[in-house]
């Protein structure tokens, strides 16, 4: 047996506030005792991005759990405000990935608004649809998706088949299958390119069809229900004082969609269409709402290439866009849910300050609230139902 | 806003004499925006505000909340630098819809998800002590635009149960979406903007920064060796 010497510690003074690090993970430490706490992600599968929850489990419950987000924080309100209005478009499409059509059309109608720019009615209609689209390719990747989280993987790839011809029929028209940035303010860029509505009837039978299997496969699906049923109940009214919108909270009975009850934009009134609501709450009912909202937009497309009008895309803008000083918050009903912008002028050729609302942001703030005494397997399928692009939480 | 204010309609008016009933004096000033209300209320009866607006106004929905400087960012030749690149803002602060008292103001909006109404609120942060009652404990979703308001401005929610950094890492300087902080892409390099300093392949005419060097090269003529001394450890 050989004496174990302590080694010598280097006599270098510590400067008092350098332990301050420490003591924080000391914290963590002390309050851990019995519990486990599990890191999931920032690079998990069901989150969409890096988004990480830090949740502390009693056995398989969690007493406790954390969102930390910032992964991705780019700092677009900052940023807008070194940019001009068209420029601005660019940035906002990367805001939420998945349904990038449907974030310019607020803040282009806010710019329009303050201008006293009305857009003719056909690039009206082409923006209503082209909206609609996006809304289309958005769920019907979730409705895919949302299977995969709970363990069945063919229907995510039925989901991205299908959205595939949605995402071609976007790209046809704009240039673009994830960042068109086609509106301009005024208008459009460009008018729909020839054949594009017959194709349009038929990928629309497609998601018809598309929306029938996933009712079978998944909604029908007795596992699924298992899963999903009472898991992850939302109330109306805590919902709403989360600020949770869209589809999350139309599924726990709220009726209320923005594109019927806000103020008037795009032709929705002019449309004959009906909000979905489900009283459940829980994930099924939010993939039972997107579901029939899937269909629901697929028939407002139909309707609106029926009454498409002729006429010009373009109003006369100026061509140096200034806008007058003022400001303006306009909200639509985005498929994730509220987006809206508050736009302050001063007018310059660039606007002064942008507060961009967007939907995942408060939608994902009710987790801490509404993990508390889930069990671990359940986290994934709250995750996946409640349906957030990191993009949209971080801006 | 030098054009004639807007009136308002009867929703609006309906819910600004219910505020008025509520709030006495704390309301200060009134605004129609494009079709929704904007009122500014004393700094004091902020938290009153949210609860009058979840009680008697049913507004059970919060959107947001966040804050604004309306101090107009430093441009080129002033001391804290400034970004050419922008596009050119006045240089004498002005107050928007419903007017502020100084720079900082924090503004928030509420919603009604059954009569669909919904009002702006906005109140006046002092610039010395940034202060201002937190609403969390009326709506619970303030917890997160309170503290990214809070990173960013540097405004302190009172009343807030937790507040700490949201996106940005808990080392972080600054408060980003003042004004006087200048975005950090933009000092490391300067923006090109419209002025495209390299020559395109084929382009034959020098650019200001090819001429200059032009100018350097000693007329004694003869090919310049490159120097691959420097290259021998290679």
């Amino acid at each position: 047996m050989t004496d174990i010497q302590t080694p010598a510690l280097p006599e270098i003074e510590v400067p008092a506030e350098s332990w301050r690090h420490l003591a924080d993970a000391m914290v963590n430490v002390e309050l851990d005792t019995g519990d486990m706490i599990l890191n999931l992600g920032p690079q998990h599968p069901a989150t969409h991005g890096t988004l990480r929850l830090v949740v502390r489990l009693d056995g398989e419950r969690v007493i406790a759990a954390d969102p930390i987000i910032g992964y991705m924080h780019r700092g677009y309100e900052k940023l807008t405000e070194v940019r001009t209005y068209p420029q601005v478009t660019t940035l906002i499409n990367r805001i939420d990935w998945l349904s990038s059509f449907a974030n310019e059309v607020p803040f282009i109608h806010g710019a329009e608004l303050l201008m006293g720019i009305e857009p003719p009615a056909r690039a009206q209609y082409i923006r209503t649809i082209l909206t609609e689209l996006s809304r289309i390719a958005t769920f019907v990747l979730f409705l895919g998706e949302m299977a995969l989280q709970v363990g069945a993987l063919t229907p995510a790839f039925y989901g991205f088949r299908d959205r595939e011809h949605v995402l071609n029929l976007i790209e046809a028209v704009t240039g673009g299958r994830f960042h068109p940035n086609f509106n301009r303010i005024g208008g459009l860029k460009d008018d729909l390119p020839w054949g594009w509505i017959s194709e349009c009837r038929n990928v629309m039978k497609t998601v018809f069809d598309a929306c029938d299997t996933f009712e079978g496969l998944v909604a029908g699906n007795e596992i699924f229900e298992t899963r999903t049923r009472s898991i992850g109940i939302i109330p109306a009214d805590i919902g709403a004082t989360y600020g949770v919108s869209g589809s999350n909270l139309r599924a726990s009975g709220v009726d209320w969609d923005l594109r019927r009850d806000g103020k008037p934009y795009l032709v929705y009134d002019e449309l004959d269409w009906k909000v979905w609501t489900h009283p459940d709450g829980d994930s099924f009912a939010r993939y039972w709402v997107r579901l029939q909202e899937t269909r629901e937009s697929a028939r407002m497309v139909l309707q609106m290439l029926d009454q498409l009008p002729a006429g010009p895309i373009m109003a006369k803008v100026p061509r140096i866009i200034k806008v007058p000083e003022g400001e303006v918050w306009v909200e639509t009903e985005n498929p994730l849910g509220q987006m809206g912008y508050y736009i302050v002028s001063k007018g310059a050729t660039g606007p002064f300050r942008v507060k961009i609302r967007s939907a995942s942001f408060s939608n994902v703030s009710i987790l801490p609230w509404l993990l508390r005494g889930v069990y671990v397997p359940d986290i994934i399928t709250i995750l996946a139902g409640l349906y957030f692009i990191l993009g949209d939480i971080d801006r | 806003m030098g054009e004639e204010p807007a009136p308002l309609d009867e929703t609006e008016q309906a819910l600004l004499d219910r505020l008025e009933q509520e709030l006495g004096d704390g309301v200060i000033e009134h605004a129609d925006m494009f079709g929704t209300l904007v009122v500014r209320v004393r700094p004091d009866v902020w938290r009153r505000a949210a609860e009058v607006c979840r009680t008697h106004l049913e507004c059970d929905y919060l959107s947001y909340v966040s804050g604004l400087d309306w101090q107009p960012a430093p441009r080129e030749g002033d001391e804290a630098g400034g970004d050419t690149s922008a596009p050119v803002q006045p240089t004498e602060m002005t107050f928007g819809v419903a007017g502020s008292e100084g720079r900082f103001q924090v503004f928030a909006h509420v919603q009604s998800t059954r009569r669909h109404w919904g009002v702006t609120f906005k109140t006046d942060v002092d610039e010395a002590a940034p202060r201002v009652d937190s609403w969390v404990s009326v709506y619970p979703g303030a917890d997160w635009h309170e503290r990214e308001c809070w990173e960013m401005f540097g405004f302190d929610f009172e009343g807030h149960p937790g507040i700490r950094h949201l996106y940005l890492p808990s080392e972080f300087e600054g408060h980003p979406l003042r004004k006087d902080f200048q975005l950090l892409a933009r000092s490391v390099k300067p923006w090109p903007g419209l002025v495209d300093v390299e020559a395109m392949p084929g382009d034959d005419t020098p650019t200001e920064g090819e001429a200059a060097a032009v100018e350097e090269t000693p007329a004694e003529g003869g090919p310049v060796e490159p120097p691959t001394e420097d290259r021998a450890d290679d």
